[in-house]
C-alpha cells in the first residue's frame, strides 16, 4: 500500500505548481484554471488524510468543495465573459481601473 | 391667611413663561393684562399673607413651604423651598407693590416700542427671580434668584440691543456683578462646608448654639458683602449702575432703584445672625456704606444727565442702608430700603415722564421751566425730591433719621459724620436737579419742546400713588422720641433679625439729632436754591475757581478709566495671547494635524494599490509564506 | 502494482500542470487541465474513494472543463499571446512559490512522521458517504444546493446580452 504521505507530497507539488502557473500567465482564463489546479491539490490532501485517519469526513468535504468549485466556475466564467465584452480583452494587465 | 404665600413668586413666573412661549401670538392688550395682573395678584397675596403674619407668634416663624429636594450630594443638601417671615414679607410687598405700579407705567411708556412683548416677558421674569431671591429658605436658592435678577438686569439694560452703548452697558453690568458673585459663592461654600446646611433656620440655630467661630463669621461676612457690593453697587463694584441707565426708564426704576440693587441689603439682613458674630465685618459694611454715600453724592452734584444723577443718588442711598446694617440696626436699613423704593422709583418714573414729554431729552441743561407745562409730573417729582432730601414729615426723613440716630447711638461717629455729609449732598444735588429742570427760564431744544405734553394717565397714576406713599410710608417707623412702641416697623421685623443693641440716648440728644437732620436737609435745599435760582452765575464762578476739582467730579473720579487700564486691558490682552498662542496653534494645530496625518498615511498606502491583480496576488503569496513560516516556528 | 500506477498517475498530473506553464494556447491548456483532473481522479481511486473519484471526473473534467472550453471558444482568440514584457512578477512569484514549497514540505515532515500505516478498511463507498451527508453534514448539503441555484441564476443573468431584458 502506498502511504498517504506520498500523496500529500504530491499535492504540495501540485499546489505550488498551480501558483507558478498563476503568475506566469497573462490571460484571465488560464489564471482561473490555475486556481482550479490549486483547489484540486487541496482536495487530494483531504482524501489522503481521510484515508490516513479512517475518517470519511474528508471525502465529504471534497464532495462539497467540488460542488462549490463548479458553482464558482460558472459564475466566474460568466464574469470573464462580461469583462471581455466590455474591454475586448482578457489580458489581466489591462484591467487597472481599481488603481489608487 | 398665610397659606398661599408660596404662590407669590410663581404667578409672575407663570406669566413670564407664557409670554416667552406664546407671546408672539398674543395681542398687545393681552400681554399688558397678563403681565400686570400676575404681579397685582402676587401683591394681593403678599398683602393678605402680611396681615396673616401679624397674627402668628414669633416662635412659629418662619413659615416654610418645601417643594422638592434639588441637590443632594453626600452631606450637602439644597432644597427648593420658600420661607415666609417678616423680612421676606416686607420685601415681597415692596417688590410686588412697586413692581405692579411700574408694570402699569410701562404700558404707557413702552406702548410704541416694537418689542413690547419681550419687555414684559423680561419684566415678569425679573419679578419672578427677585421673589425667589427674597423668599428662598436657603442661601443656595437665594443665589439662584440672585443670578436670575442679574440675568434679567443684563437683558433689560441691553433691551435696545441694537444700540452699542446699551449692549455694552448690559455686558458691563453682568461682568462686574460676576466678580461679586464669585466672592458670594465662596461665602456660600464656607457656610455650607462649616455649618453643614444652607438653610437660614439652620444657620441661625448654629449661630445661637455657638457652632460658628467669629473667624468664620468674619470671613463669610466679608465674602458675602463683597457679593453685595456688586449687586448693590457699592464701592468698588458700583461702576455698572450709571451705565445701566441706557435701559428703559421703568427698568431703571424697578431694578436699579427699588428692588434688585437692594438685594444686597436684604441678604445682609437675612444673614444678621452670622454678621452679629463679627464686629469687624460689620465695621467694614458700615464704612463702605458711608464712604459710598458721600462718594456717590459728590459725583452726583456735577452730572447733567437726569438719569445719571438719579443713579448716583441710588448708589448713595444704598450706602445709607448699609450704614444701618453696619451698626447692627438692620431694621433701620430695611426701613430706608422700603421708603427709598417709593421715592426713588417715583423720581425715576417722573424723570421718564419728563423725557417722554421732551421726546427723549436727558440733559438738564437743556430743560427748565417745565413746571408750567407738566402739571402732574412736576408736583410728584417734587414730592419725591423732598422725601429723599429728608425734609421732616415725609418718609425719607424718618428712615434716614433712624439710621443716623442708631449710628450715633452705637458710637460709630465716623460713619455718622459721613451720613451727615451725605445728607447735605443729597438735598443739594436733588434740588439742583429740580430747579434746573422745572424752574427758571426755558432752555429747551427746539425739537424737544415741540411736543411738550403731559403724560397719559396710565403713566401719571402710578406717579400719584407713589407720591402718596412717599409721604405717608414713613409713619410706621416713628422715632423713639414718640414713644417706645412707636416704631412699628422695627418691632415687626425683630423676630427675623439679630440686631445689635443700640446704645441708649437721652431724649434731649434724640431731639437734637432730629433737628440737626432737618436743618441739614433744609440747608442743602437752600444751597441749591442759591446756586441755581437766586444767583445762577455762582456755579460758573465756582467751576472757574476750582476747575480741577470740578473736572474730577464731572469725570466720576476717573474710576472707570482706572478700571479699564488696571483690569480690563490686561485681561483682554491675556485672552488674545491665549487665543493666538494656544487655541489657534496648539489646539487647532493638533486637530488639523491629526486630520492631515490621516490624509498623508492614506496617500502613502494608496501607492500600493496598483490595480493589477498580479501585484495583489504577489502580496497575498508573500503573506501566506510569512504566515506559514510563522506557524512553523 | 499499486505503486506503479501511483507513479504513473502522479507523473501524468505533474507533467500536465508543468506543461501548462509553457504552452501558450489556451485550448491546449484546457485540455492539459482535463488530463490533470483525470489523473487526479485516478489517484482518488487509489485512495479508496471511488465515489469521489467518479464525481471528480464527471463534474470537474466533464462539466467544468467543458464550460471552460465553451468560454474559450466564444472568446475566440486566434493565437496565443506574446510573452510578458515585464518579468518581475514572474520571478518574484517563482521565488516565493519555491519558498512555500519548502515550508509546506517542512510542515509535512513534522506532521506526518508518525502516520505511515493506513487502515485496511474499505472506505469511500456511496453508502457511507450518503449516511454522513444526510446526518452530520445535512446543513451544509442543503446550503450548498441553494448555492448552486444562486450560481445558476447569477451566471444566467450575468451572461445575458444587453437589451434583452
Amino acid at each position: 500500500m502506498i502511504p498517504p504521505s506520498y500523496f500529500i507530497v504530491l499535492s504540495l507539488i501540485l499546489f505550488v505548481l498551480g501558483i507558478v502557473v498563476f503568475f506566469v500567465k497573462r490571460d484571465l482564463i488560464t489564471m482561473f484554471m490555475a486556481v482550479e489546479v490549486m483547489l484540486n491539490a487541496a482536495n487530494l490532501t483531504f482524501i489522503a488524510l481521510a484515508k490516513a485517519s479512517a475518517n470519511l469526513s474528508g471525502q465529504v468535504i471534497v464532495f462539497f468543495v467540488i460542488t462549490v468549485a463548479a458553482a464558482e466556475a460558472a459564475v466566474g466564467l460568466a464574469i470573464i465573459m462580461l469583462v471581455f465584452r466590455q474591454r475586448n480583452s482578457v489580458l489581466v494587465e489591462e484591467m487597472r481601473s481599481m488603481k489608487g | 391667611m398665610t397659606d398661599f404665600f408660596w404662590l407669590i413668586p410663581l404667578l409672575p413666573g407663570a406669566s413670564a413663561l407664557l409670554l416667552v412661549i406664546f407671546g408672539r401670538w398674543l395681542p398687545k392688550k393681552a400681554v399688558s393684562w397678563l403681565a400686570c395682573l400676575s404681579v397685582l395678584a402676587s401683591f394681593l397675596i403678599s398683602l393678605v399673607s402680611f396681615f396673616g403674619l401679624t397674627r402668628i407668634a414669633p416662635e412659629n416663624l418662619p413659615l416654610v413651604k418645601f417643594f422638592f429636594r434639588w441637590i443632594e450630594a453626600g452631606v450637602f443638601r439644597a432644597d427648593f423651598s420658600f420661607q415666609f417671615d417678616p423680612l421676606s414679607s416686607i420685601m415681597t410687598l415692596v417688590v410686588t407693590g412697586v413692581g405692579f405700579l411700574i408694570h402699569l407705567y410701562s404700558v404707557g411708556y413702552m406702548g410704541q416700542d416694537r418689542s413690547y412683548t419681550r419687555y414684559f416677558a423680561y419684566l415678569n421674569l425679573f419679578t419672578f427671580a427677585m421673589l425667589i431671591l427674597v423668599m428662598s429658605s436657603n442661601i443656595v436658592l437665594l443665589f439662584v434668584g440672585w443670578e436670575g435678577v442679574g440675568l434679567c438686569s443684563y437683558l433689560l439694560i441691553g433691551f435696545w440691543f441694537e444700540r452699542p452703548r446699551a449692549a455694552s452697558a448690559g455686558k458691563k453690568a453682568f461682568l462686574v456683578n460676576r466678580i461679586g458673585d464669585a466672592a458670594f459663592l465662596l461665602g456660600i461654600f464656607f457656610i455650607v462646608s462649616n455649618i453643614g446646611s444652607g438653610e437660614f433656620r439652620e444657620i441661625n440655630e448654629a449661630v445661637k448654639a455657638g457652632g460658628v467661630s467669629p473667624a468664620l463669621a468674619t470671613l463669610v461676612g466679608l465674602l458675602l458683602f463683597a457679593g453685595a457690593t456688586g449687586k448693590s453697587a457699592q464701592i468698588p463694584l458700583y461702576v455698572w449702575l450709571p451705565d445701566a441707565m441706557e435701559g428703559p426708564t421703568p427698568v431703571s426704576a424697578l431694578i436699579h432703584a427699588a428692588t434688585m440693587v437692594t438685594a444686597g441689603v436684604y441678604m445682609v439682613s437675612r444673614m444678621s445672625y452670622v454678621f452679629s458674630l463679627s464686629g469687624a465685618a460689620l465695621e467694614i459694611v458700615g464704612i463702605i456704606g458711608g464712604l459710598t454715600a458721600v462718594f456717590a453724592g459728590t459725583i452726583a452734584i456735577a452730572q447733567n444727565d437726569i438719569k445719571r444723577i438719579l443713579a448716583y443718588s441710588t448708589i448713595s442711598q444704598i450706602g445709607y442702608m448699609f450704614i444701618g446694617c453696619g451698626v447692627g440696626a438692620y431694621a433701620a436699613g430695611m426701613f430706608h430700603l422700603y421708603t427709598h423704593a417709593f421715592f426713588k422709583s417715583l423720581l425715576f418714573l417722573a424723570a421718564g415722564s419728563v423725557m417722554h414729554a421732551l421726546s427723549g431729552e436727558l440733559d438738564i441743561r437743556r430743560m427748565g421751566g417745565l413746571r408750567r407745562h407738566l402739571p402732574l409730573t412736576y408736583p410728584t417729582f417734587l414730592v419725591g425730591a423732598v422725601a429723599i432730601a429728608g425734609v421732616p414729615f415725609l418718609s425719607g426723613f424718618f428712615s434716614k433719621d433712624a439710621i443716623l440716630t442708631r449710628a450715633f447711638a452705637s458710637g460709630h461717629y465716623l460713619v455718622w459724620g459721613l451720613g451727615i455729609v451725605g445728607a447735605v449732598l443729597t438735598a443739594f444735588y436733588m434740588f439742583r436737579l429740580v430747579f434746573l429742570t422745572f424752574f427758571g427760564e426755558e432752555r429747551l431744544d427746539h425739537e424737544a419742546g415741540a411736543h411738550l405734553h403731559e403724560s397719559p394717565p396710565v403713566m401719571t397714576v402710578p406717579l400719584v400713588v407713589l407720591a402718596f406713599f412717599s409721604i405717608v410710608a414713613g409713619y410706621v417707623g416713628l422715632p423713639v422720641v414718640f414713644g417706645e412702641k412707636a416704631d412699628l416697623f422695627s418691632r415687626f421685623l425683630e423676630p427675623a433679625l439679630r440686631s445689635l443693641p443700640g446704645g441708649h440716648l437721652g431724649i434731649g440728644t434724640e431731639w437734637l439729632l432730629i433737628l440737626v437732620a432737618a436743618a441739614l436737609a433744609l440747608a442743602g435745599i437752600y444751597w441749591a436754591y442759591f446756586f441755581y435760582l437766586k444767583s445762577p452765575q455762582t456755579p460758573h464762578l465756582f467751576v472757574a475757581r476750582f476747575p480741577r476739582m470740578y473736572r474730577l467730579l464731572y469725570n466720576k473720579y476717573y474710576v472707570d478709566e482706572a478700571y479699564e487700564k488696571l483690569f480690563v486691558r490686561p485681561v483682554v490682552r491675556g485672552s488674545e495671547f491665549v487665543y493666538d498662542g494656544f487655541d489657534l496653534r496648539v489646539i487647532d494645530g493638533t486637530v488639523n494635524g491629526a486630520a492631515s496625518a490621516a490624509g498623508f498615511s492614506g496617500r502613502i498606502l494608496s501607492l500600493f494599490q496598483s490595480g493589477l491583480i498580479k501585484d495583489y496576488a504577489l502580496i497575498f503569496l508573500l503573506g501566506v509564506v510569512l504566515f506559514v513560516g510563522w506557524l512553523l516556528m | 502494482m499499486g505503486v506503479v500506477i501511483f507513479f504513473l498517475l502522479s507523473l501524468l498530473s505533474v507533467g500536465s500542470v508543468l506543461a501548462m506553464i509553457f504552452i501558450k494556447n489556451q485550448a491546449y491548456n484546457a485540455l492539459l487541465l482535463v488530463l490533470a483532473f483525470v489523473s487526479l481522479g485516478g489517484l482518488f481511486g487509489l485512495l479508496d474513494a471511488p465515489f469521489v473519484a467518479a464525481v471528480q471526473i464527471l463534474i470537474y473534467a466533464g462539466a467544468i472543463m467543458v464550460l471552460f472550453l465553451f468560454v474559450i471558444m466564444m472568446i475566440n482568440l486566434k493565437h496565443g499571446l506574446a510573452a510578458e514584457k515585464k518579468k518581475h512578477a514572474f520571478i518574484i512569484g517563482i521565488v516565493l512559490a519555491a519558498f512555500l514549497l519548502l515550508e509546506l514540505f517542512l510542515a509535512w515532515k513534522r506532521a506526518f512522521s508518525s502516520i505511515e500505516r493506513p487502515t485496511k478498511e474499505a472506505l469511500g463507498g456511496p453508502a457511507g458517504l450518503g449516511r454522513l451527508l444526510f446526518t452530520d453534514y445535512l446543513y451544509a448539503f442543503e446550503i450548498t444546493s441553494i448555492l448552486i441555484i444562486a450560481a445558476l441564476v447569477g451566471s444566467i443573468v450575468l451572461g445575458k446580452k444587453k437589451g434583452r431584458e
